[in-house]
């Protein structure tokens, strides 16, 4: 306990020292804003932002959309938590996307999104994000804004090496955080050296629509794999991985993890293993993993469990996988935009290691190798270290890069992004931020092309910040103008949830493609209705099936008679409507879930069980039009024992009757 | 051959244009839309600007009680026969008969044209005021008949929170060159014929 007290103390000092020769200059928090920042950020009403920010809501489990130079929050998508406020996890339909091989798993913690690319390029049609908690990829449509797609990562857990994609969009990766028994099983936990594994999982990209697959997954040793990088440009077909813990710890860890002086980047060479793979490398494994996709025609989700993953043994593919030494727990392991410079940030270092993919191709040609780690050779230090980054603040995090030569690194402890020369690993600016940053985030950062105008800080800490709204106060991202050669503090503006890392690209990459509505007459929704003619409800048992549809402003049928207590009522919601931004809501009285919000074109599903007889009201949740409030109806809920037969009419006719004479 | 006949023929062809493109458009401009309405006007249907416009009139107009825009009419069963032998007759006397004849065809025309834009007066008067007693909305004039909603025959004009808008297109321009060149065909014939 001792020895933790005495490193804590001579951390703190560490920071004071750091902080009085050159850190971040400690005048006044409010004044760091220049003259002209508010020009730079201002919007005029009705303009429209540059750049989309997708961040990260980290523990609220979605993706947040924001403009940049703004800072408006303009949505945010649900992934892998439930959210009331779309129906997502609630609506019949959406329900299956939350599905997991431990059943419907309503949250989850989503950590980096990254945007798909085209030649090195962010192209803007999908989002990739992985959840930590329960090992997933998700992704989002760049078109709809919606989640289509979620896969369970097997063997893994901690899924925090991912979503990064490579730069044609081959691959997204995931990597376990935590090494775990690979299969599961029951045994010791002190037994964890040597018997826990970390798995590497390359999902394939389907480059039409984008589907994922798992294509194969390394059974690496079992390190943490804490975050990775494609490699791009002479790099491609690279990815590297940090790790820490390569002490295989597994008690106290904040200590027994961290003895080593070096942990390692993994560096696994995609292209070869894959290669291995399609000539029938690998061994099939049995696994348990959903795979949730959405339809856009159906407007319905599938969920299918998957039962084995093929596996690859480090082993059996000689020359894949090397260990490049990297100073003490790295966390982010970041690649810079022409694939030369792997930088790893020493968490618990002063100094940061700079990687040279050139030097690391050397030392594999010339066996440079310092022993091996189960059999995976291990490049000595010297021989693929560029350089190191010394004394350049406490507590490195992550690295972005702009076209200009230039790393911005963020310091967790000392609370600043540094701004330095990969050539020369000079520093050449610090800018202090509000407080305890994680990420930060360049448009295209993780391409070959940075957008490099802006950088955004993600913070963990915002205390006097923000008005104070209770003990839990916002988190927040600071918008920086990094065109010149200092970096200048732009904007603060709040985010949901935990910021935790963001994807930034120009709208015009998205903006014009953006959907408005869905074609009534191409939704194949078993229930969907196309107009107030086809909607009806029919009993089944003691399950009702309304087909109803919603207009501007009306429900059809909107008096329904003959439900009984006891009886499962399903409303399949339809939203006639082919006109941009005129979405229906509809909930209903003691209905145990959430409301729907319906798109136009759109069919959704909700559930209600009656318990009480009554005249029982429904009504439209989104103030759609001037006759909103009118737009409601009403089911008569009889005794279990009533006789009463289904009837339902819209101003008091059967709908679809009349046409039919 | 002469050109007045070359003028009288290519005139009276031009008005083939109108089963090409679009006669007409009337555009609904409102705050909540800042894409605008649209609903083109064919000698053989109607069509949306853009893909649902007319749908969407339909929704809007339903408060005030105004019917549903057709999805036909008998017109587009009667225009085309009619541009249809107006062209080849003109055609036809273009190519055979005396000039003073292109006068004649030209007078027919008009009248038929004007014909036309009465019919469409018509249509549009009992569209703007041939309201649903059971309307949501009832609105009336200061003088407190009850407010019609007729789009303009020609021009803009503001129907409450809409301004609309009736202005020809490429069709119409096609058989008002090709009118004025039948027109002119005659001049020309005349002079032609004195000389
Ligand atoms: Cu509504």
């Amino acid at each position: 306990m001792k020895t933790i007290l005495k490193s804590i103390f001579s951390l703190t000092i560490a920071a004071a020292f750091l902080v009085s020769c050159g850190g971040p200059s400690k005048k006044s928090n409010k004044g760091a804003v220049s003259g002209n920042a508010a020009e730079k950020v201002y919007v005029a009403p009705g303009e429209h932002d540059s750049h989309y920010a997708f961040v990260s809501g980290g523990f609220s489990g979605q993706l947040a959309v924001y403009g940049l130079p703004s800072g408006r929050l303009f949505r945010v998508i649900p992934v892998f938590s439930q959210d009331p406020e779309k129906a997502y996890g609630y609506s019949e339909e959406t329900k299956p996307m939350l599905q997991t091989s431990h059943g419907f798993v309503p949250w989850g913690d989503s950590h980096h999104p990254d945007i798909s690319q085209t030649n090195g390029s962010v192209d803007g049609r999908w989002v990739f994000i992985n959840e930590n908690n329960t090992p997933r990829i998700a992704r989002i449509s760049l078109e709809t804004f919606e989640t289509e797609e979620i896969i369970e990562i097997p063997n893994s857990a901690g899924n925090h090496s991912s979503s990064f994609v490579t730069e044609n969009s081959e691959y997204v990766v995931a990597g376990t955080r935590f090494a775990v028994p690979f299969p599961q099983r029951d045994m010791s936990i002190s037994d964890m050296k040597g018997n826990f594994s970390g798995a590497l999982s390359f999902l394939s990209i389907d480059p039409d629509h984008g589907n994922m697959e798992i294509k194969f997954q390394i059974k690496m040793p079992g390190f943490n794999y804490d975050l990775s990088h494609p490699g791009r440009g002479k790099s491609h077909g690279w990815f590297f991985f940090s790790t820490y813990n390569t002490e295989e710890a597994n008690t106290l860890m904040e200590v027994n993890a961290s003895q080593n002086d070096k942990d390692f980047i993994a560096a696994i060479n995609w292209k070869k293993i894959e290669e291995y793979v399609n000539n029938g490398g690998g061994k099939k494994m049995p696994a348990k993993y959903a795979h949730n996709t959405w339809s856009d025609e159906t407007h319905t989700a599938t969920h299918v469990m998957q039962k084995e993953v093929l596996v690859v043994e480090p082993k059996d593919v000689p020359g894949a996988i090397y260990f490049l030494p990297t100073a003490k727990s790295p966390h982010g392991c970041d690649v810079d935009p022409t694939g030369e410079y792997i930088i790893g940030n020493g968490k618990l270092a002063a100094a940061m290691t700079v990687h040279s993919f050139t030097k690391m191709q050397k030392a594999i040609e010339d066996k440079a190798f310092d022993g091996e780690a189960y059999g995976i050779p291990i490049i000595k230090f010297d021989a693929v270290n560029y350089g190191t980054l010394d004394q350049p603040g406490l507590g490195p995090l992550h690295t972005e890069f702009d076209t200009r030569g230039n790393g911005y690194t963020t310091f967790f402890i000392s609370s600043e992004v540094v701004k330095w020369n990969i050539k020369d690993l000079k520093v050449i600016d610090r800018h202090p931020v509000y407080y305890s940053v994680g990420h930060l985030m360049i448009p295209g950062g993780n391409s070959r092309t940075p957008d490099d105008k802006y950088m955004v800080a993600m913070n963990k800490i915002t205390k006097d910040r923000y008005l104070p709204t209770g003990p839990e106060v916002c988190q927040s991202a600071q918008l920086f103008d990094i065109s010149g050669e200092k970096m200048e503090l732009l904007l603060d503006f709040p985010t949901i949830g935990e910021p935790h890392y963001a994807a930034g690209i120009a709208a015009e990459k998205i903006a014009p493609k953006s959907k408005k509505i869905y074609k009534l007459n191409e939704n194949k929704h078993h229930y969907a209705v196309t107009n107030e003619g086809e909607t009806n409800v029919v009993r089944k048992g003691n399950e009702v099936h309304i087909k109803m549809s919603m207009i501007r402003s009306h429900f059809s049928p909107d008096n329904i008679e003959g439900v009984k207590v006891g009886d499962k009522v399903f409303f399949h919601v339809t939203n006639l409507e082919q006109d941009y931004d005129v979405p229906h809501g509809i909930s209903m009285i003691g209905a145990n879930t959430s409301e729907l919000l319906i798109m136009p074109g759109r069919t959704a599903t909700f559930t209600w069980e009656p318990k009480q007889v009554g005249v029982w009201p429904f009504y439209c949740t989104d103030f759609c039009s001037a006759l909103h409030q009118e737009m409601q109806g009403y089911i008569r809920v009889s005794p279990k024992s009533s006789d009463i037969k289904i009837s339902y009419t819209l101003d008091g006719d059967v709908p679809g009757e009349d046409e039919e004479e | 051959m002469k050109k007045s006949r070359l003028l009288m023929m290519v005139g009276s062809f031009l008005l083939l244009g109108l089963f090409i493109f679009p006669l007409w458009n009337i555009t609904l401009e409102a705050p909540q839309y800042p894409i605008p309405l649209g609903m083109d006007i064919y000698i053989t249907k109607f069509q949306d600007t853009h893909e649902f416009d007319i749908k969407n009139i339909n929704l809007m107009n339903h408060y005030v009680g105004m019917q549903y825009i057709p999805d036909t009419i008998p017109e587009f069963k009667i225009f085309p026969i009619v541009i249809g032998v107006m062209a080849f007759l003109g055609m036809f006397i273009g190519f055979k008969a005396n000039y003073k004849w292109f006068l004649g065809w030209f007078v027919l025309m008009s009248i038929l044209g004007i014909a036309g834009m009465y019919d469409f007066y018509l249509w549009e008067y009992d569209y703007g005021h041939n309201l649903d007693p059971k309307a949501i909305m009832n609105f009336k004039n200061p003088d407190g008949s009850v407010m019609g909603f007729q789009p303009p025959l020609f021009g803009t004009k503001d129907i409450l929170n809409f301004t609309a808008h009736s202005y020809p297109l490429v069709g119409a321009y096609f058989m008002f060159v090709g009118m004025f060149m039948t027109f002119i065909a005659f001049f020309l014939g005349k002079k032609e014929a004195s000389n």
